[in-house]
């Protein structure tokens, strides 16, 4: 039988995942955070890193915003075979946004046009959405992140010459670390997009950030590949906060496509050290949803107030009150090499 | 050697304390820093260009944050805030420190410019922790808007700060605390 994902659903977790992301770092980059203060020798690295250790428990503790910069709001839908979205199931999102940073009192962080009109809009939306259908039966997977501006600006888009290789990719991205890392708040999660086509590899990029650090790629291959790349990235020693040290990224996440025969497009996408992102089942039971794979903090998916209030009475965020639902982890970075990315919906502004 | 325990500075700095110090040494802040981004600083330019090169708002030997914060929760006397990349304002800087700004602070490193007007003019660049915002919102003690009320969180602010963190980012010498990485 169809499952049928609404507009409703789509916002309500939307609407939900927005203060949790915003106040409480996801549990794999916590505990990235905490393993590299550990490893830690380079004095100002690890003053940097004390600073963001002690902040993520403030933030979680006070219900307080990780960094001011509360990102603009990145929304993916993934759906498999037996899932039907009925109609713009996006119609809502940017209510539910606009309601999520108001409540919580959110940065709001849009201009109406980039160009023409740099008026902030005052709500934090537009969000910036997109669907892709994925062959998997009964998937139905949410993505959800807050993007800071700092390490979007870090980023880029490289179109190699087939014969660069795989060195003119750990030399591409090398390069890209040293210039730009330091303004994109390091320890970074770095999502590099390879193949597919100019348009297409910065979109591999971003939701290679998806995967979790301490998630493998399943292809041995793309494995690593990413290992290889983040070896030579931290042997840059640009380290926490760009001041030196031995952790410049926690993980780089790799994502592959096929591509034209006279291509190698390379998308960098630096995340920072607040990698704000979730991923929520849709498919399972109606108004529950869950940040990432995790079981262990978990969370209701009804109403954002209602955790931001609770959270409020007695200084602490809802921790356990997971539904027992096992969430999938995105497909996106650990996808074998050559499944293209398909666009259902382009990237961008929905609404002007 | 730069040096790990920190120098205390108290704002406005006195230029004579900022001569000793050298890239990469840790400073805790106390006083007022005045917050002001992007849209800001093209404001700020035009005013100044208006008055012949006169700081307005008070703002002749101050320290100016690269900072838009988030909304105050209630009951809080400010929200988040953490710096932001400060060679979007490499633009303004040197022409800002020959008006008399005292010292920036941000994150990431700056132009050639920006260095050169340090040396030039005696002043600093700080570089704070981006991404703590929470932590560094602990340091805050007040906050009042002073003009640009309509750019939200890219308004002119003045915050009283105490003990608030950083690193020398560009000495007074021009020396960078990226190149001793």
């Amino acid at each position: 039988m169809d499952t049928i994902i609404t507009k409703s659903q789509v916002a309500d977790a939307v609407y939900a995942a927005i203060p949790q992301l915003a106040c409480e770092l996801p549990a794999d980059i916590a505990a990235g955070l905490e393993a590299a203060r550990a490893a830690e020798d380079g004095p100002r690295g690890r003053a940097v890193l004390d600073q963001l250790v002690e902040n993520a428990r403030i933030a979680r503790q006070d219900r307080v915003p990780i960094c001011q910069d509360t990102g603009t709001v990145w929304v993916s839908l993934e759906i498999g075979p037996g899932v039907l979205a009925a109609g713009d199931v996006f119609a809502d999102v940017d209510d539910a946004v606009a309601r999520a940073y108001d409540e919580a009192r959110l940065r709001k962080s849009v201009v109406r046009d980039a160009v023409l009109d740099r008026a902030n809009t005052g709500d934090n939306t537009p969000a910036f959405c997109d669907v892709h259908p994925v062959d998997e039966a009964g998937t139905a997977r949410l993505h959800v992140m807050l993007k800071g501006g700092g390490s979007d600006n870090a980023s880029r888009v490289v179109m190699l010459v087939p014969g660069a290789g795989k060195q003119g990719i750990v030399d591409e991205l090398v390069r890209c670390v040293r210039e730009k890392g330091a303004n994109a708040c390091p320890p970074l999660v770095v999502g590099v997009g390879i193949g597919s086509t100019f348009d297409k590899v910065a979109g591999l990029a971003k939701r290679a950030l998806m995967r979790p650090v301490d998630v493998p790629a399943a292809d041995p291959r793309v494995r690593a590949l990413e290992e290889e790349l983040l070896e030579a990235v931290n042997a840059t020693g640009v380290g926490p906060g760009g001041l030196g040290g031995r952790t410049t990224a926690l993980a780089v996440r790799v994502a592959t496509a096929p591509c034209h025969i006279a291509a190698l497009p390379l998308a960098i996408n630096m995340g920072c050290s607040a990698m704000r992102r979730c991923t929520v089942d849709l498919s399972a039971e109606e108004g529950l949803c869950h940040p990432e794979r995790s079981a262990q903090r978990g969370f209701e998916g009804s109403r954002a107030a209602s955790a931001l209030s609770a959270a409020e009475e007695d200084g602490n965020v809802p921790l356990d009150r997971s539904s027992g639902l096992a969430a999938r982890v995105g497909s996106f970075g650990s996808a074998p090499c050559g499944r293209p990315a398909q666009d259902g919906k382009s990237e961008g502004a929905r609404r002007g | 050697m730069a040096s790990v325990d920190p120098v205390r500075l108290t704002l406005p700095l006195d230029r004579a304390a900022l001569a000793d110090l050298e890239a990469g040494d840790a400073c805790l802040l106390t006083g007022p820093l005045y917050t002001l981004r992007d849209a800001g600083h093209v404001r700020l330019m035009a005013e100044l260009e208006a008055a012949g090169g006169q700081l307005p708002y008070g703002l002749d030997g101050q320290t100016i944050f690269y900072a838009g914060p988030t909304p105050a929760a209630a009951g809080r006397p400010f929200g988040a805030v953490g710096p932001t990349t400060a060679s979007r304002m490499d633009f303004a800087a040197p022409a800002l420190h020959r008006a008399g700004i005292a010292a920036t602070v941000g994150k990431g490193r700056r132009s050639a410019e920006v260095r050169e007007a340090c040396a030039a003019t005696g002043s600093v660049y700080f570089v704070a922790c981006g991404g703590a915002a929470a932590y560094l919102a602990k340091c805050v003690a007040s906050s009042e808007t002073v003009a640009y009320d309509d750019l939200g969180t890219e308004a002119l602010r003045r915050i009283e700060v105490v003990d608030f963190p950083v690193f020398v980012g560009v000495d007074v010498r021009g020396r960078d605390v990226y190149d001793l990485v």
